[in-house]
């Protein structure tokens, strides 16, 4: 698992949730997430890939680099 | 663990009941829902005679914004459930108004009709209006754990002439209010925006489509469901709900309950009964509604293009339980005919008319008196409407009519359970939809969001608030 694939993963999820994503427009203007979808961006990586995150851990999945950050390690310690 | 087992058990099949449903289900959760009736809605579902179909509740749907408008609570609701908007298939309102004996308001799906009809009609309330408007626009009205206050207290300290008061109030109570002459400010918050700030649409044929996509979800998310099997009994032990007696006589156990029949009839499911605690929040406003079918649209006759039209001509305008059968001095017009449905359109005309009625007069009459007295009252709503749209000779509605139908309190009570028949619920709201048991849940109606964008964000936010976030 690489950075790049993780943040591929997280935009799966992201997509899911807000269903009309256009491929044209940078993601973060089309986006508003709020904590709401947080909870269900959360709730998704629980679901599709087995990963948890601490609700302390939230803030760490602020931006889609800081996700792919964090969440690499917890991908590559799952495989 | 045995079959009959559950994470998570809903008891009624409505809006909110439908949406928590769908969330529980989609992240694994084993969840049922059990609906007494055999048709899904609650408040909000559909019914057939002579193979005509009609909507019940659902005059239009609240909270329309266009595709693209970001942060309100439709694009939420999408986003929640998983709904591409082309499958509401909304199509938006021409226009409504409040019409009172002197004055009168337009509004429309576009907030500046409404301002500059205001700020024409109300110069003097010029500055008092903008300061509301800018309070309603940030206040946090889904905050759980809000303390309520007064809606007439908070406007009145922004706008002093009572007619633009009652003007305002006039649309928000009637699509909400459970409470008699005010109502609680977070609530009239939710419903400004719902009417005014966003606006009405209906999909062409109806709240059906709605309901269609939500089972249609809930089945694919792998939910179950069980019709005209309503839950008896909530027994309660130690604090918690331990079992739910079906109707059928069998049981069935649960980590989660989740409620949606309301505050106190959930109260006297409970065994032991919490019967003082469901009398004292128990709503008491109830409504007639009468719907007329004509071979041709009321436009063609001259009725306009008024998608909705909310009436009152008594000099304040009186939201209480009517002293009589009806209080036929306001209510609300509606012409389902009149949306934007973008070419396409509806075969026959309909008129729906509502007004505020009253439980027990009509729970106290006998069958012969019963059919008697909705026949009269049919005749005098529609009297009663008529004063607030173009004069039509009665010879002209008597040829195109096809056929009519009525409901009042009596059936609201017998299709949904609400006791008094108080389509908006009990008077007291319980935002966080904690009860006495520390499993059991309210979500719907009682949880005091409102409208039907509000019912599915109800059972969304308590499935999300309640279960899901417990991991």
């Amino acid at each position: 698992m690489t950075k790049e694939e993780c943040r591929k993963l997280v935009i799966d999820i992201i997509s899911d949730i807000v269903t009309t994503v256009k491929p044209d427009v940078r993601l973060r203007d089309q986006l508003q997430l709020d904590s709401m979808d947080f909870l269900d961006i959360v709730m998704e990586l629980r679901k599709r890939h087995g990963i948890e995150v601490p609700e302390a851990d939230y803030m760490q999945l602020a931006s889609l680099d800081s996700c792919a950050e964090y969440l690499t390690p917890k991908f590559q310690a799952k495989a | 663990m045995k079959e009959s087992h559950y994470d998570a058990v809903i008891i009624g099949a409505g809006m909110s009941g439908l949406a928590a449903g769908i969330r529980l289900a989609h992240f694994g959760k084993k969840v049922c829902i059990f609906e007494r009736h055999n048709a899904p809605g609650g408040l909000n579902s559909f019914y057939s005679i002579a193979g005509r179909k009609y909507d019940v509740g659902l005059h239009a749907m609240t909270n329309f914004v266009p595709p693209g408008v970001k942060g309100t609570p439709l694009g939420k609701l999408l986003r929640q459930l998983r709904i591409d908007r082309e499958e509401f298939a909304l199509c938006p309102q021409k226009r409504s108004r409040v019409a009172f004996r002197d004055c009168e308001l337009q509004f429309t799906n576009d907030f500046a009709i409404l301002d500059a009809e205001v700020a024409a009609k109300f110069p003097h309330e010029a500055d008092g209006w903008r300061s509301l408007v800018q309070l309603v626009r940030t206040y946090d009205d889904v905050a759980l754990d809000a303390k309520p206050v007064s809606a007439r207290e908070i406007v009145g300290q922004h706008l002093r002439d009572p007619l633009l008061i009652d003007l305002l109030f006039c649309p928000v109570m009637y699509y909400g209010s459970a409470q008699e002459r005010d109502m609680e400010f977070g609530q009239f918050v939710i419903m400004f925006k719902a009417l005014y700030l966003e606006g009405f649409a209906r999909p062409l044929d109806g709240v059906r489509v709605i309901l269609r996509v939500l089972l249609e979800k809930y089945r694919q998310a792998g939910g179950e469901r069980r019709m005209k099997c309503g839950v008896a009994r909530i027994v309660e032990r130690e604090g918690r709900v331990a079992a739910l007696q079906l109707d059928d006589g069998s049981e069935v156990t649960a980590d989660h309950v989740i409620s949606s029949i309301g505050y106190p009839e959930t109260m006297r499911a409970c065994e032991p009964s919490h019967q003082a605690e469901a009398e004292a929040n128990t709503g008491a406003l109830s409504f007639v509604e009468t719907i007329s079918v004509f071979r041709q649209p009321p436009a063609a006759w001259g009725w306009g293009d008024d998608t909705i039209v909310f009436f009152n001509d008594s000099d304040r305008f009186d939201y209480t339980r009517a002293a009589d059968l009806v209080d036929p001095r306001s209510g609300v017009i509606c012409f389902p005919n009149n949306f934007d449905y973008a070419g396409e359109g509806l075969a026959e005309g309909f008129l729906r008319v509502t007004c505020l009625a009253n439980y027990e007069k009509w729970a106290g009459l006998a069958e012969p008196e019963y059919q008697a007295a909705k026949a009269a009252w049919l005749q005098n709503m529609q009297r009663g409407a008529r004063r607030f749209l173009p004069p039509v000779e009665d010879t002209v509605l008597a040829e195109n009519l096809v056929t009519t139908d009525m409901f009042t309190p009596r059936t609201v009570r017998k299709f949904t359970g609400h006791l008094n028949g108080a389509i908006y619920g009990a008077p007291h709201k319980v935002k966080d939809g904690r009860t006495h048991l520390s499993n059991l849940y309210l979500c719907g109606t009682d949880q005091g969001f409102l409208g039907i964008i509000g019912a599915m964000l109800s059972g969304i936010s308590m499935a999300n608030y309640h279960i899901l976030q417990k991991g």
